[in-house]
């Protein structure tokens, strides 16, 4: 063995190479502050993981024997193979799916790499490893599988292929607490050591699966955002258990770093649509909001339609217009519409600001992402905070294919199941032009007395053709 | 290392992640999901790590796997963020000559 290869394999070399990887995980993320500074950011964090990479396959005997090599090389090649067409060919709109993707394969990972460390260690009987790594293995077994079934139900979801709406069992919440007991309740009667069969760690997987099945079944599309946010928590968490119990301290860091955010976005997202992470988790959105739809839908005045050229005159003659869009917009493709709309109206002299509610879309964040793609210029987007009090001074608000987020129910109506939610109050605008499909309520299938106001009109179609529409229109004038 | 130094790494990290991320704007929340994807990648390590241990076809069919779906999140996930951070990144400003600082804050 030569000189370099003794210094490069021992311990300490490894340790530093895994505190410079996160090291870089922590600034690479700190450039995600601004948009100029986080696509180095993003670089710098992938060489951080490199780094963690290389060290770990230099670590001594990680890659001795016949078959290891060849079996790891397969696994880099499988997942390069699957992740790069993955990444290079989603379609902005369906980012929520692929992120409810990766976070499964993450779990399900953690999940596999529990299992394997369980048996491998149970059937070698060493006793310092039950103190030190029984309670973090468990805990990733559990949280891992529990992501995994999450996010593919999620995924399911997200991708049409399941019922967007709430799937409800009856005692759904006694079996669910039950699941719960049984996962936890193994691992206390494993980590206590008195049943060390490996069956015992199966069937916790197995009771994990489950209960990670039945917590996302139940939850309807509106609460998506949330449930994207914690299963990225939940998958972090797991990951950095594993760092525990493999003593890897990249593994730590890196997983705790993913957890902090993923919590912090799910508060994020439960703030925005006023809801409690709990209730959410307990139950689905659907069950309560029938009675209040229908009681809601007697005191309606008429809805007014309109035509796209009397659109573009009142656009084209207003001071301002404030764009709300929302995911109907992003499934009819119009983002790119949108932005020429935007063009033709400032050529006017219009001055025109995209009003973003922080559930827009069907992950946090996603509606810029969208409007990004289309070209449209980041100065343009306003928060909600920022675009409220802006309101009543602007002449028309264009609401492309939003629907709950504009809903005044939630200031005004407290029976409504959405009553107290952050809402874009584009009824304090001068008036409203709605761009819908029909009158088909949104994700939370609730009634919005905003399109009964005689200051609203409604303009039905396919979102990118009406926009189109307008757009011809305004450059005829 | 002992469990109790691993445990405050683990403090440490909540308390350097909750700072970090909590600086990210709402518009960079759909890359900070896929960037925390890749990052959560990390857990190929694991299965780097075990696969020399193990034992049998079960053992290492679901390393195989393992590895495959942590490279699935290292390298998809980085791929996607940089992908989108592009979109990001190209126009705004530079047609309008709007100051730098001014697009950060907001």
């Amino acid at each position: 063995m030569s000189v370099a290869t003794i210094f490069i394999q021992r311990a300490n070399f490894i340790d530093a190479c895994y505190i410079v990887a996160f090291s870089l995980f922590i600034y690479g993320m700190s450039g995600l502050t601004g948009p100029r500074t986080a696509v180095r950011g993003n670089k710098i964090a992938a060489v951080g993981m490199a780094i963690a990479i290389v060290a770990t396959l230099l670590t001594p005997h990680v890659l001795s024997g016949s078959s290891t090599v060849w079996l790891i090389a397969l696994g880099l090649v499988i997942g390069t193979a699957v992740g790069v067409p993955a990444a290079r060919n989603v379609r902005m709109t369906a980012m929520p799916q692929m992120v409810a993707m990766f976070n499964g394969v993450g779990g399900g990972a953690v999940a596999i790499i529990a299992w394997i460390e369980y048996r491998h260690h149970f059937q070698s009987g060493l006793s310092f490893w039950v103190e030190k790594s029984e309670i973090p293995t468990l805990f990733a077994a559990i949280v891992g599988s529990i992501s995994f079934w999450g996010s593919n139900i999620a995924f399911g979801k997200l991708q049409e292929i399941l019922p967007g709406r709430p799937i409800k069992l009856p005692g759904q919440t006694f079996i669910n607490g039950a699941l719960f007991v049984v996962c936890v309740g193994s691992a206390i009667v494993l980590a206590a050591g008195t049943h060390s069969q490996g069956l015992f760690i199966v069937g916790i997987l197995l009771a994990a699966a489950v209960l990670g099945n039945m917590v996302v079944l139940p939850i309807g599309g509106a609460d998506m955002p949330v449930v994207i946010s914690l299963l990225n928590a939940f998958t972090g968490l797991s990951a950095a258990a594993t760092g525990i119990a493999l003593n890897n301290t990249a593994m730590i860091v890196a997983g705790m770093i993913v957890g902090a955010s993923g919590t912090i976005l799910t508060n994020l997202m439960a703030k925005a649509m006023n809801r409690s992470v709990p209730a959410i988790v307990a139950g689905g959105f659907g069950g309560a909001i029938a009675a209040p739809a229908g009681a809601g839908a007697e005191d309606h005045g008429p809805v007014r339609s309109t035509t796209a050229q009397d659109v573009a005159i009142q656009l084209s003659y207003a001071r301002q217009v404030v764009i709300a869009p929302g995911y109907g917009m992003a499934v009819a493709q119009a983002q790119h519409a949108v932005r020429e709309l935007e063009k033709a109206l400032e050529k006017k002299g219009v001055t025109v600001k995209f009003a973003i509610h922080p559930v827009a879309g069907r992950m946090p964040g996603h509606m810029n992402v969208l409007l990004a793609e289309a070209d449209v210029p980041y100065d343009l987007l306003r928060e909600m905070d920022e675009i409220n009090p802006e309101f009543p001074r602007t002449d028309v608000t264009l609401v492309i294919g939003a629907n709950d987020v504009t809903n005044p129910a939630a200031k005004n109506q407290p029976g409504s199941p959405i009553y107290g939610m952050p809402i874009l109050e584009v009824d304090e605008s001068g008036s409203v032009i709605v761009l819908k499909r029909s009158m088909a309520s949104g994700f939370a299938g609730i009634d919005n007395p905003l399109f009964y106001e005689p200051k609203t009109a409604m303009l039905f179609g396919d979102a990118k053709q009406s926009v189109s529409d307008i757009t011809s229109e305004v450059n005829s004038l | 290392m002992s469990t109790i130094t691993e445990i405050a790494i683990l403090v440490l990290a909540a308390f350097v992640g909750f700072e970090v991320i909590s600086k990210v704007p709402n518009t960079l929340h759909t890359p900070l999901m896929s960037g925390t994807n890749a990052i959560h990648g990390i857990v190929l390590l694991g299965g780097l790590l075990l696969m020399h241990e193990a034992h049998g076809v079960l053992e290492h069919g679901l390393l195989v796997i393992a590895i495959a779906f942590g490279t699935i999140n290292v390298v998809g996930g980085f791929l996607v963020t940089d992908r989108m951070l592009g979109m990001f990144k190209r126009k705004p400003d530079l047609e309008e000559g709007t100051p730098e600082k001014e697009i950060e804050r907001k």
